[in-house]
C-alpha cells in the first residue's frame, strides 16, 4: 500500500508541471494587451512600453516562466496589476468565502442526497424511487442562477423581503454570515445532490443483495439496524470518491453564486481579473485552484485504497 | 419434426420470433421498461421539433427591434409577452432552441469524437503513450469547467463556434477517461488477441473490435454530455462570455436585461428558464435510462 501511495504522490509532479504551463501560456494569449488597458484606461503614462517594461512584459516567455515559477516555489505568486497588493494577500481574503460556501453546499448536499439515495433504493421501482430519482434530475437540470435570480427578485416584489447582501467574516456576526451563505449553499447543493444520490442508490442497491444483509434479515434484525449498521457504512465508500469529483464542480460552481449573491470569492476575483487582464492574479488564482483539486484527487484516492481493503493489494 | 420443435418451444415458453438489433432493442425497451427516460425523451422531442418548426410555429422575428411593443405582458398576440427590445418572447424562445441544439450538439459531437480517439488509442495501446497523455489530462481535470471555458471563451472572443470549441474541451477529459477504461476492459477479451493472431492490422482491430464493442458507453456519455453542454452554454451566456447578443440564446435571455427588468416584466426571465430546464432535465432523464439499460455496470460512476 505504500508503494501504491508513493508512487500516487510522485505522479502528481507532472501534473502539476503541466498545470502551471497551461496556466502561465493562456492567459498570455488572452487577447488585449494589459499595458495598453492601463494606459488608456488609467492613464499610466503616455508610453506602452515603458508601462510593459515596469511590469516585466517585455522579455521573452521562458524568462518570464522562470521567473515566475522560481518565485511561485518561494511563496510569492506575484503582484496585482491593477491593485498593487500581493496575489496572496488578495487570495487570502476571498479563499475562506469560497472555502465556506463549499463545505456549506457539500453538507447540504449530503443532508439531501443521502436519505434520498438510501429511500430510493430500499423502495426500488416504486413511485417514492421515481419521485427521487426525478428531483435528483431536476435539481442537476435547473439552472442555479436562474433559482437563484428568482429568488432574488421575486420576493422583493411581493414581500418586500431580500435576502443581506452585505458580507461578514464568520468569526465576526455567524448569524448575519450564515443568512448570507445559506441560500446560495442550498442553491448549490440542491445542483450537486443529483450524482451523490445517484451513487448511493446504485451502491445501496448493490450492498443490498449480499448475503450478509440476507443474513441480517434472516436474523429478525429490524429494518433500521440492517440498513443503517450493515448496508449503508459498505455502500458509503465510492461516496466518498464522488465527494472528491464533486470539488472540481463546487469550485466552478462558486462563481455564478458569488457574481449573484455578490460574495467577495475566489470566483468573483477571477472574473473580475480576466476582464481586467490582470495576468498575476489570473495565474495565480488558477494555480492555488488547480493545485487544490490535484490535492483533493490525491487525498482521495488514498483515503478511498484505505477504506477499501480489495483494492489495497492490487 | 416441425411439430416437435414447435412444442417444445410452447413448452418452454421460448419465442421463436426474430431478434432485435440492439440499437433498436434498447428503444422498445426504453418505452416499455423506463417510464422516466420516455418522458425525458419526448421532452427532448418537443425541443427538437421547436427547433425545426421554428420558422412555421412563430410569427415575428426573434431578432428586430419593436419598441412600441416593448414589456408587454403575455397576450393573444405575444404568447408569452414582449421583451424591452419589443421583441415576442414565444418567437425568442422557439429560435434559441435551435441555438441551444446546434451549440448542444455541435459541442458533443466534437467533445465525444476527440474523447474516443484519446480513449480508445490510450486505451489500446497503454505503456508510455497512455501514461504521458494521463498526465494532460489529469492536468485538464484539475480545473474546474467553468474556468476553464471562461479562459478559453476571453482567449478566443465571443461566437457561436467558439463556445462549441470552448465546450468540447471542458467534456473532453473526463469523457475520454471513461472511454478509456471501457477499452482497457474490452482489450482484455480473447477475441481481441485471437485476431491479432489471425494477422489483424492494429487499425483494423481499433475500427472494427474496439469501437463497436465501446458504442454503450460513447452513447451514455454524449446523450448527459448533451444535458451539460446545454447548461453550460446557458451558465457562459449568462455570465457574458457566451453567445453575444442579439442571438435569442436562453442562458443569455435570463441575465442582463432578463435580471434588470425582472420586477417589471417577470415573463421575460421565467419562460426561458422553463425552456432551458425542459431541455436539460430531458436530456438527463434519457441519458440515466440509457445507462440503465445499456450498460448496469456504469451505474455505480454515478
Amino acid at each position: 500500500m505504500t508503494q501504491y501511495v508513493i508512487r500516487r504522490v510522485l505522479l502528481i509532479f507532472p501534473t502539476l508541471l503541466i498545470v502551471t504551463l497551461a496556466v502561465f501560456s493562456v492567459v498570455r494569449l488572452i487577447p488585449g494587451d494589459v499595458a495598453t488597458l492601463m494606459v488608456s484606461e488609467q492613464g499610466y503614462g503616455a508610453d506602452v512600453e515603458a508601462v510593459k517594461h515596469m511590469l516585466g512584459l517585455d522579455k521573452p516567455w521562458h524568462e518570464q516562466y522562470i521567473k515566475y515559477m522560481s518565485n511561485v516555489l518561494r511563496g510569492d505568486l506575484g503582484t496585482s496589476l491593477w491593485s498593487k497588493r500581493a496575489v496572496t494577500e488578495e487570495l487570502s481574503l476571498r479563499v475562506p468565502v469560497s472555502v465556506e460556501l463549499g463545505i456549506l453546499a457539500i453538507g447540504v448536499s449530503l443532508c439531501i442526497a443521502i436519505p434520498i439515495g438510501v429511500a430510493s433504493a430500499i423502495r426500488q421501482d416504486t413511485w417514492p424511487d421515481y419521485l427521487g430519482r426525478s428531483l435528483a434530475i431536476g435539481g442537476l437540470s435547473i439552472p442555479g442562477f436562474w433559482i437563484a435570480t428568482i429568488i432574488l427578485v421575486l420576493p422583493a416584489a411581493y414581500f418586500n423581503w431580500s435576502p443581506p447582501m452585505k458580507y461578514q467574516p464568520f468569526l465576526k456576526d455567524p448569524l448575519a454570515n450564515l443568512q448570507l451563505f445559506i441560500l446560495p449553499a442550498v442553491i448549490m447543493g440542491i445542483a450537486m445532490s443529483a450524482s451523490v444520490m445517484r451513487m448511493t442508490r446504485a451502491m445501496m442497491l448493490e450492498v443490498l443483495r449480499q448475503d450478509y444483509i440476507r443474513t441480517a434479515w434472516a436474523k429478525g434484525m429490524r429494518e433500521r439496524a440492517v440498513i443503517v449498521r450493515h448496508a449503508l457504512k459498505n455502500a458509503m465508500i465510492p461516496v466518498v470518491t464522488i465527494l472528491g469529483m464533486q470539488l472540481s464542480l463546487l469550485l466552478g460552481g462558486t462563481v455564478i453564486m458569488e457574481s449573484i449573491f455578490n460574495l467577495p470569492g475566489m470566483g468573483r476575483l477571477l472574473i473580475d481579473a480576466i476582464n481586467w487582464r490582470d495576468y498575476p492574479v489570473v495565474q495565480g488564482v488558477n494555480l492555488v485552484i488547480a493545485t487544490a483539486i490535484v490535492c483533493m484527487n490525491l487525498l482521495v484516492d488514498v483515503t478511498y485504497t484505505y477504506l477499501d481493503p480489495r483494492i489495497r493489494y492490487r | 419434426m416441425a411439430e416437435q420443435v414447435a412444442t417444445l418451444a410452447a413448452a418452454e415458453k421460448v419465442s421463436l420470433g426474430r431478434q432485435l438489433p440492439w440499437y433498436v432493442d434498447v428503444w422498445v425497451r426504453l418505452w416499455k421498461e423506463k417510464p422516466l427516460g420516455t418522458f425525458g425523451g419526448i421532452l427532448i422531442l418537443l425541443v427538437m421539433l421547436a427547433a425545426l418548426l421554428a420558422p412555421v410555429v412563430t410569427q415575428y422575428d426573434p431578432i428586430v427591434n419593436d419598441i412600441p411593443q416593448k414589456l408587454k405582458p403575455p397576450d393573444a398576440h405575444h404568447w408569452l409577452g414582449t421583451d424591452n427590445f419589443g421583441r415576442d418572447m414565444f418567437s425568442r424562445i422557439v429560435w434559441g432552441a435551435r441555438i441551444s441544439l446546434y451549440i448542444g450538439f455541435g459541442a458533443v459531437a466534437l467533445g465525444t469524437t476527440c474523447a474516443v480517439i484519446i480513449g480508445i488509442v490510450t486505451g489500446y495501446y497503454g505503456g508510455l503513450l497512455d501514461s504521458i497523455v494521463q498526465r494532460f489530462v489529469d492536468a485538464i481535470m484539475a480545473f474546474p469547467w467553468l474556468i476553464i471555458m471562461l479562459t478559453i471563451m476571453a482567449v478566443l472572443g465571443p461566437g457561436m463556434n467558439n463556445v462549441i470549441i470552448a465546450l468540447s474541451v471542458g467534456m473532453l477529459a473526463g469523457n475520454s477517461r471513461i472511454i478509456r477504461g471501457a477499452t482497457m476492459s474490452v482489450k482484455a477479451n480473447l477475441y481481441v488477441e485471437a485476431a491479432r493472431c489471425i494477422g489483424a492490422g492494429d487499425l483494423r482491430i481499433l475500427l472494427h473490435y474496439m469501437l463497436p464493442n465501446v458504442m454503450a458507453p460513447i452513447i451514455i456519455v454524449a446523450t448527459l454530455g448533451l444535458g451539460g453542454a446545454i447548461m453550460a452554454e446557458a451558465s457562459l451566456s449568462f455570465l457574458g462570455y457566451g453567445v453575444p447578443p442579439p442571438a435569442p440564446s436562453w442562458g443569455g435571455m435570463l441575465s442582463g436585461s432578463g435580471r434588470r427588468y425582472m420586477l417589471v416584466a417577470p415573463w421575460m426571465a421565467v419562460f426561458p428558464g422553463i425552456a432551458l430546464s425542459m431541455a436539460i432535465f430531458g436530456f438527463n432523464m434519457l441519458g440515466d435510462a440509457l445507462r440503465d439499460l445499456l450498460d448496469p455496470r456504469l451505474r455505480s460512476n454515478g
